[in-house]
């Protein structure tokens, strides 16, 4: 469904990817890992055009993404924040609405305001949440609203930027829970980036270490742990030993 | 000789940087007016800039127009007294006010008020990746942050400066009247003679201008921050400094347009 081909991206000269490829079927759960500043987060937002590559294509269901109605692209997808990314000047319920309010998915506020309700009830959250402001809301409460945010719209492709980070182990865990009931409810085809090695057993189908810029290894979450590559060893036992440098 | 040439590079560097920065702000403005006239239009977020950007700037911009109107007839006064021309403060402080101070002093103070939250909410948007989630939102930042508050802009400060101006003239009666002795009807019946339709017409069209560019300079250096928190106070610095000389400068083109001749 989602599909890298030899995809490049450099920040001056900082050439943080040099060549991904990588497939995603459909409706697979793929988990990329590696460490910070490898480039994880740029991969997730080349798809969706919020970085563009300075060569290679990224392809989904077989079309190129820069090309066509990007506004329909779009609408297929979902994402979660890292830090939740919710506008504070709107209420909450506006907030996971957002998309029903406006646009080709438009709808009446009622019936606007009564999709995010139950998307709030659906991520753990009671009806009380929704009239409050973002600001009023705790860490946990606040990605829990951006990952109803993402699947209000109920879109083919959930993207999740780093899930658990600032969150205490516990919230970690109901967070990696919902996010995989979600996405196995929805048939939803998701990708999720993360260090969080605890998010990465939950959430993955497949997995996917990105080092150096390219993909170093992939495969399915139950051979993580006998991977035989040095860098997915290195990086789940958390070792300074290894041949990813520990000071980057 | 590199000591020879390096002002000159210097000088060049300035130029070139200067000039890159104005490409920029007119592709910008460009895209701006572009989205303008092109659905979808965000009439909510229309009518919240219409309110934050002039019906919150009333308080300021009244007292700020009282004070100066009232300043100016002391001054106009204590300088006519000079040639024994005391008699014409409600006239000087009419076209002064009209013409020049009631324009140019609204749109420093919303440039003061308007411009430093606009950059610093896109900017702070920005730096949390609230621009990012209303992309892939499928909502263009520009037609949704930037066109409501530059059209707001160019609506509601023409509206402002008219308040800011009649303020301002009562300032000037009031202490006229109060102080210097002038009678009520006079000095007002002066006021309205003296003053033009063109007069009018003119500071409304720079307070369109100011306004304009009020919140151009807000969204723009909003939309263009760096990261973090010296990012965010860096945008709002210098959207305040950018629509605090673009103000005056254009407000001194277009004298030059409207009364040169």
């Amino acid at each position: 469904m989602i599909r890298f081909e030899d995809v490049h991206k450099a920040f001056g000269s900082n050439h943080v990817l040099r060549g991904v490829n990588l497939h995603i079927p459909k409706g697979e759960s793929m988990v990329i890992i590696g460490g910070s500043g490898t480039g994880k987060s740029v991969a997730l937002k080349s798809v969706l055009g919020l970085v563009k590559p300075d060569s290679g294509t990224i392809l989904v269901d077989g079309k190129d993404s820069t090309k066509g109605d990007h506004d329909a692209f779009l609408a297929r997808f979902g994402m979660l924040f890292q830090g939740g990314a919710l506008f504070d000047s709107l209420p909450v319920w506006q907030n996971v609405a957002f998309r029903l309010m406006r646009g080709s998915l438009k709808r009446p506020a009622e019936e606007a305001r009564a999709i995010a309700v139950e998307k709030l009830r659906r991520v753990g959250l009671k009806e009380e949440v929704a009239d409050r402001y973002p600001a009023e809301l705790s860490g946990g409460m606040q990605k829990r609203v951006g990952l109803a945010r993402a699947i209000a719209a109920e879109p083919e492709i959930i993207f999740f930027d780093e899930p658990t980070t600032g969150l205490d182990p516990i919230m970690s865990g109901v967070i990696n829970d919902l996010i995989r009931e979600i996405v196995v409810e929805m048939g939803a085809t998701a990708m999720t980036i993360t260090h969080d090695m605890s998010s990465v057993r939950a959430i993955a189908d497949k997995v996917a270490m990105l080092h150096d810029g390219v993909i170093q290894w992939t495969g399915p979450v139950a051979d993580l742990d006998n991977s035989g590559d040095p860098y997915v060893t290195q990086f789940i036992s958390g070792s300074a030993e290894g041949p990813i440098e520990a000071v980057r | 000789m590199s000591h020879v040439f390096s002002p000159l590079a210097i000088l060049g560097a300035l130029t070139l940087s200067a000039l890159a920065a104005l490409g920029r702000l007119a592709i910008f403005t460009g895209q701006t007016f572009a989205h303008m006239i092109r659905p979808p239009f965000y009439l909510k977020e229309f009518g919240a800039a219409l309110m934050n950007v002039g019906y919150f700037s009333l308080p300021v911009i009244g007292l700020t127009t009282l004070f100066t109107g009232g300043a100016l007839a002391l001054q106009i006064y204590a300088g006519g007294a000079r040639f024994s021309a005391e008699a014409v403060v409600p006239q000087i402080v009419a076209i002064g006010i009209v013409r020049e101070l009631g324009p140019v002093m609204v749109g420093l103070m919303i440039a003061a008020r308007v411009t430093s939250s606009i950059a610093a909410e896109i900017a702070t948007m920005k730096v949390t990746e609230q621009l990012d989630a209303l992309v892939t939102l499928s909502t263009h930042p520009m037609k949704y942050l930037t066109v409501p508050r530059v059209l707001a802009g160019i609506i509601v400060v023409p509206a402002l400066v008219a308040v800011g101006n009649i303020i301002g003239i009562m300032g000037g009666w009031a202490v006229a009247v109060g102080t210097l002795d002038f009678n009520s009807a006079t000095y007002l019946q002066n006021t309205s003679d003296f003053l033009e339709t063109s007069d009018i017409v003119t500071s409304l069209a720079k307070g369109a201008v100011n306004g304009g560019i009020a919140t151009l300079m807000g969204c723009y250096y909003g939309m263009n921050s760096g990261r973090g928190a010296m990012g965010v106070g860096k945008a709002t610095k210098g959207s305040v400094e950018a629509a605090a000389v673009l103000i005056l400068a254009a407000n001194f083109i277009l004298t030059g347009i409207f009364f040169s001749s």
